[in-house]
């Protein structure tokens, strides 16, 4: 059970076990998918037949095009990053108003819009995407009738995809940012307004470098979410795949291990994220 | 004076405005009206191009269709089950992170298990395909060892649909469960063991009813989680998946059939929702604070 009283013998050796099986269970997948980006075959399959960067660094004349060289999968990553900076923004934007709507602001109905607030973080992503869609449709075949205008943006599309991701990412950076605002020590704020300092004053140069750390870590997670969604992008996506659709496409059809180089460029970029991420709040709490 | 009062109130006001819009906005235009659009397209049918009558015929096919409503609870329980697994799986781990680990050891044992979610699913996914089709690793590891004659195939059966719900819920549980146990006294646990407990009414009678709000929440969050996974189950169970949101996808994308895909949508919700309102009753909860929790 716990250190301080007597553990039998098998328990704890039952633990280890557990644990290292356990282990392995979470980071097989990974490892199998990095191990197979250097696989000199056209499929990531065993036996290994030797090292080799090609699906990076390949082109057309080696028969095997890599990574590097794959315009559609490059441009698939270009996508999901744009994608996810407008994502970005507007979630820690509209998620930092939200927390002082909540935190500062006293108005009829406030408890039931909190309460609305979290909603959109129960509803399955493939419901909320085909609620998007159906209702965008709806307002665009509108305006065409009525108006004659066309409002392409509502049609599937990347303006629908951002929205489709914004609308439950924002949920999650309003609740981050809320919680440290909450924590935040208002006299602080009324010492600066005592010694003169105008309200926007205050807010930039009191209030917002406190809230900083929230807003970097909403901004992080808002950014890896919508990188990595699929569920809601999926119903809204057009003619432009981001990254998860396109593999997704390629997983059906059995792909070559460019896959797996694409993949292993995807774990070096958020282990890079996450590793920047730690060592800011190391440095803060110093 | 009374102006200054005036202009202080006007800017309060304009304030609250300025805050309140986009919030509005974002609940309005992307959540509220967008699922009352759905529920009026899930109760009319087509009668000519363009023209629709209120009708319930859509949800009457999902019950008249066998197919539609064996995938629904099939859906309902595959998810019940990989909610179960993962609390099982998650449990020990997060005893051991919360409890049995020493100074740094507990920190970086929870960061390890948080590495693997920095990850996209779709990357894990392909990580479990290479691992258990036919021509993959495991397969070939099996006829090595002697195990079996031939590869076997052992992606597209249920379980591997399991594997792959598990894993990619894993840490939804861990991390409300290790906020629970944390904050258990060890004491309580020296006291019972002290009067004569076992092992098992230790847990029983102390660990679970104090873990219990963390126990909610993850299972809340996993079998939404669950019950919603598109990439998941289409992949590693392939045209055996039969998973709801797939349903919910050809009626919609492929089939274009919209207000068939609006009905289907709305059972998942009903069940999705029903499911947490159950867990908070279970439980005692507020739903507010087992969403901070997580």
């Amino acid at each position: 059970m716990i250190p301080s009283l007597p553990r039998p013998l098998w328990l704890r050796a039952s633990t280890a076990v557990f644990l290292v099986a356990f282990l392995v269970f979470l980071f097989l997948p990974l490892v199998i998918v990095a191990v197979f980006a250097f696989n000199d075959a056209n499929y990531p399959a065993p036996p290994w037949h030797g090292f080799t960067l090609d699906w990076f660094l390949g082109n057309d004349s080696a028969g095997r095009v890599g990574l590097f060289r794959d315009t559609q999968l490059l441009a698939s990553i270009w996508t999901s990053f744009v994608v996810a900076c407008w994502v970005t923004v507007l979630a820690v934007v509209v998620g930092t108003a939200n927390a002082f709507l909540m935190e500062r602001a006293d108005f009829p109905g406030k408890g039931a819009l909190s309460m609305l607030m979290l909603v959109p973080l129960v509803i399955p992503g493939v419901i909320l995407g085909i609620s998007i869609l159906a209702f965008a449709s709806r307002v665009a075949d509108f305006a065409s009738d009525v108006f004659g205008l066309e409002l392409d943006f509502l049609r599937p599309g990347l303006p629908l995809v951002v929205l489709g991701q914004f609308s439950y990412i924002v949920a999650i950076a309003t609740l981050t940012i809320s919680a440290r605002l909450k924590r935040f020590d208002r006299t602080l704020e009324d010492a600066a307004l005592n010694l003169g300092a105008t309200r926007p004053a205050v807010l930039r140069t009191i209030t917002l470098p406190y809230l900083r750390p929230a807003l970097v870590g909403s901004a992080a997670i808002a950014f890896l979410m919508s990188f990595e969604n699929f569920n809601t992008t999926l119903m809204l996506v057009g003619a432009d795949s981001p990254l998860t659709i396109m593999m997704y496409g390629r997983m059906r059809e059995g792909a070559t291990p460019v896959l797996n180089a694409v993949s292993l460029f995807l774990m070096v970029a958020s282990a890079l994220l996450a590793l920047t991420l730690m060592r800011r709040n190391d440095r803060k709490d110093a | 004076m009374l102006e200054a009062t005036a202009t202080a109130a006007w800017h309060r006001r304009l304030m609250l405005g300025l805050l309140l819009a986009p919030a509005l906005l974002w609940l309005f235009a992307l959540i509220v009206l967008p699922h009352l659009d759905l529920a009026l397209l899930s109760f009319r049918e087509p009668v000519a191009p363009r023209k629709y009558v209120p009708s319930l015929a859509q949800y009457r096919t999902f019950f008249a269709e066998p197919l539609y409503w064996h995938v629904f609870m099939r859906t309902a329980i595959l998810s019940a089950l990989a909610t179960a697994l993962t609390l099982l799986i998650a449990f020990p781990v997060a005893w051991t992170i919360a409890k049995l680990a020493r100074g740094r050891m507990g920190a970086l044992l929870f960061v390890v298990c948080l590495i693997p979610f920095w990850v996209s699913e779709t990357v894990r996914t392909l990580g479990w395909m290479i691992l258990l089709r036919e021509s993959g690793v495991l397969p070939a590891l099996l006829v090595r060892l002697g195990l079996t004659n031939g590869p076997v195939e052992l992606l597209y059966h249920d379980a591997t649909i399991l594997v792959g719900l598990v894993y990619t819920s894993l840490l939804f549980m861990v991390v409300p469960l290790v906020g629970s146990l944390e904050s258990l006294d060890n004491s309580l646990i020296e006291a019972a063991y002290d009067l004569g407990s076992g092992g098992f009414a230790i847990l029983r009678k102390i660990v679970i009813p104090h873990a219990a709000p963390g126990i909610t929440a993850g299972c809340i969050v996993v079998f939404m989680l669950t019950l919603g996974n598109y990439l998941t189950p289409t992949l590693l169970g392939g045209k055996n998946s039969l998973w709801f949101t797939e349903q919910i996808y050809t009626q919609f994308i492929t089939r274009f059939n919209w207000e068939q895909g609006a009905a289907f949508g709305f059972l998942l919700l009903a069940l999705s929702t029903a499911m947490v309102w159950f867990g908070l009753k279970l439980s005692g909860q507020r739903f507010s604070d087992v969403m901070r929790r997580t």
